[in-house]
């Protein structure tokens, strides 16, 4: 790549590790490999390590170290908190909710338990992609013992109104069970942890996935909240790791970097996102300067401090992508072409966006390592490609010739 | 997804043919938006002889890339022998493509197709083109 300069805008798909992190994590590869499980110095050395780490992520959402379960990745936190959840709890009733725009890791859950006998109600999202508490309310039901409404949206950035919505579930479940944890609500927080402030009890969630590897940690160590008292199904049978809830020895240095990332963030989100936002808005007022027949997507205000995600008219995401990738800038796409299933968005569907334009999308995710000058970089460099792009296409050609004829 | 191959990779970054004819002889837009691509291509001829073709593409790497091979194929060929051209033809002439891909090979020969059974109407022939009822192409789903 002979580009000026390296932008990485895809913070979104996956952050660096930090510096520190790396370096709390080598020893654990090396001198201090022991089994966690082990009685013997070694053992307890690694003990002690992944247990340190669970209090640092723990803290880092106001949660106790025994409410966390470590997993591998937010995907397989989110399938652990809808199956586990859901089976755990059939005996009380057989309906989950979720909103149209989870993460697939959620709503394929939701299918598989869909298969073994439970309904799934899901529920829609407006044109902001926010969740109305309103349906919500309106959809729980006697029968209903889970809902799984995601912090924020990993597309979108539209973070929705959580706390409005565990209130709902905690009324609700007074109402429908007899029990004290009635209707139980779980949060996938894998696009706001570290990010912005998350907080369990402020939230009143009774789970939450989060991933390390989001926030500057590693890849393969994510975690599950469940709230004390919850019952949880294991999903990892044979062996007594994670309080016999997830099976597997421990990716002992994968869960040191998590802990020591938690730890930077819960020092760092201020600046996080004070530094962040300015530069998205950045971005975002520069190219709206620039480029016309540009919708910028998600919510206006309700919205993550790292996310920019546009639909360009009569332009293909991919092909944007693969300019920008020559240019040295990375960003991720949401057009069809790039998917497998070749189907727009599921999100962009769901909030409305026009099936045409949601093939020209593209989202930009901003992390600790951009400058302003790396902003006004890309600024520079996507109207020309855009353009070029436009003049190669049929549907910009036909745009410019309605528009002539008047 | 796999790789692009480095021959589609140079017709993307440097597509052949880019434009209009507004004289065409024969022109066909074939695609949709709301899947990803819509191709528009133009050829001129000349005695029975393709004497030049141009395209507009809506589409990834692999629209664009093969709407450059496609129109570079046709140049210089008869009528009969562009009509033989086929989609695997063209994506062996970019080096390959990834297999979730190859519905643009396909688009780039409907493209022609469609291109060349409008020639056939507007001079007033009949058209040897079969046409597919449903002009684009099927997506395999998840």
């Amino acid at each position: 790549m002979l580009a000026v300069r390296n932008v990485y805008l895809d913070h979104a798909a996956t952050t660096p590790a930090h510096p520190k992190v790396v370096e709390a994590m080598l020893p654990y590869f090396t001198d201090k490999f022991g089994n966690p499980s082990n009685l013997h110095d070694r053992g307890r050395e690694a003990k002690n390590a992944i247990e340190e780490a669970r209090a640092k992520t723990a803290a880092l959402i106001g949660a106790r170290p025994e409410e966390i379960f470590f997993t591998s990745s937010g995907a397989e936190s989110n399938n652990f908190a809808l199956k586990g959840l859901a089976q755990a709890n059939s005996q009380k009733g057989r309906n989950i909710i979720v909103s149209q725009i989870e993460h697939f890791s959620v709503l394929h859950a939701a299918k598989t338990l869909e298969k073994s006998g439970f309904t799934v109600t899901y529920l829609p999202v407006d044109k902001q992609g926010l969740v109305d508490p309103a349906d919500a309310a309106r959809a729980i039901n006697k029968d209903t013992v889970l809902v799984s409404i995601m912090h924020a949206n990993n597309e979108i950035g539209t973070i929705e109104p959580i706390k409005e919505i565990s209130a709902i579930t905690r009324e609700k479940g007074v109402l429908f069970h007899t029990d004290a944890v009635g209707v139980l609500f779980h949060t996938d927080a894998v696009a706001t942890t570290g990010w912005i402030p998350v907080d369990v009890k402020a939230l009143g969630v009774d789970a939450l996935s989060l991933s390390g590897h989001q926030f500057y940690g590693p890849k393969g160590a994510a975690a599950l909240y469940v709230r004390k008292n919850v019952r949880i199904k294991p999903q990892i049978e044979g062996g007594i790791q994670e309080d016999g809830r997830r099976a597997g020895t421990e990716n002992v240095p994968a869960l040191v970097g998590l802990g020591k990332a938690s730890e930077i963030a819960a020092a760092e989100i201020p600046r996080r996102m004070s530094h962040i936002a300015a530069l998205r808005d950045r971005l975002q007022k520069g190219l709206v300067e620039r480029i016309d027949h540009l919708v910028i997507n998600g919510h206006p205000s309700s919205r993550l401090p790292n996310h920019l995600n546009v639909s360009l008219w009569y332009v293909e995401g991919e092909s944007m992508l693969l300019f920008l990738n020559m240019e040295g800038i990375s960003v991720s796409s949401g057009s069809a072409c790039t998917s497998r299933s070749l189907k727009a968005s599921h999100v962009l569907t769901c909030i409305g966006t026009d099936a045409a334009v949601a093939n020209g999308t593209l989202l930009m995710t901003l992390g600790m390592g951009n400058t302003a000058e790396d902003i006004d970089y890309v600024i520079e460099k996507l109207p020309p490609i855009v353009q070029r792009l436009r003049e190669m296409s049929p549907l910009y050609e036909d745009m410019i010739k309605k528009e002539k004829a008047g | 997804m796999e790789q692009y191959s480095s021959k589609v990779m140079e017709h993307f970054a440097h597509p052949h043919n880019v434009g209009e004819i507004p004289d065409a002889d024969g022109v066909g837009t074939v695609g949709n938006p709301v899947c990803g691509d819509v191709m528009r291509l133009y050829i001129k001829v000349d005695k029975d002889v393709i004497t030049d073709a141009k395209f507009k593409t809506f589409g990834c790497g692999a629209a664009i890339a093969t709407s450059s091979m496609v129109t570079d194929l046709v140049k210089g060929k008869t009528v009969g022998e562009a009509l033989k051209i086929s989609n695997a033809a063209v994506a062996e002439a970019l080096g390959g493509l990834p297999k979730v891909k190859m519905h643009c090979s396909v688009l780039a020969e409907e493209a022609l197709r469609s291109a060349l059974d409008d020639y056939y109407k507007k001079k007033g022939v009949p058209s040897p083109v079969k046409i597919p009822a449903s002009s684009g192409h099927e997506h395999e789903m998840e």
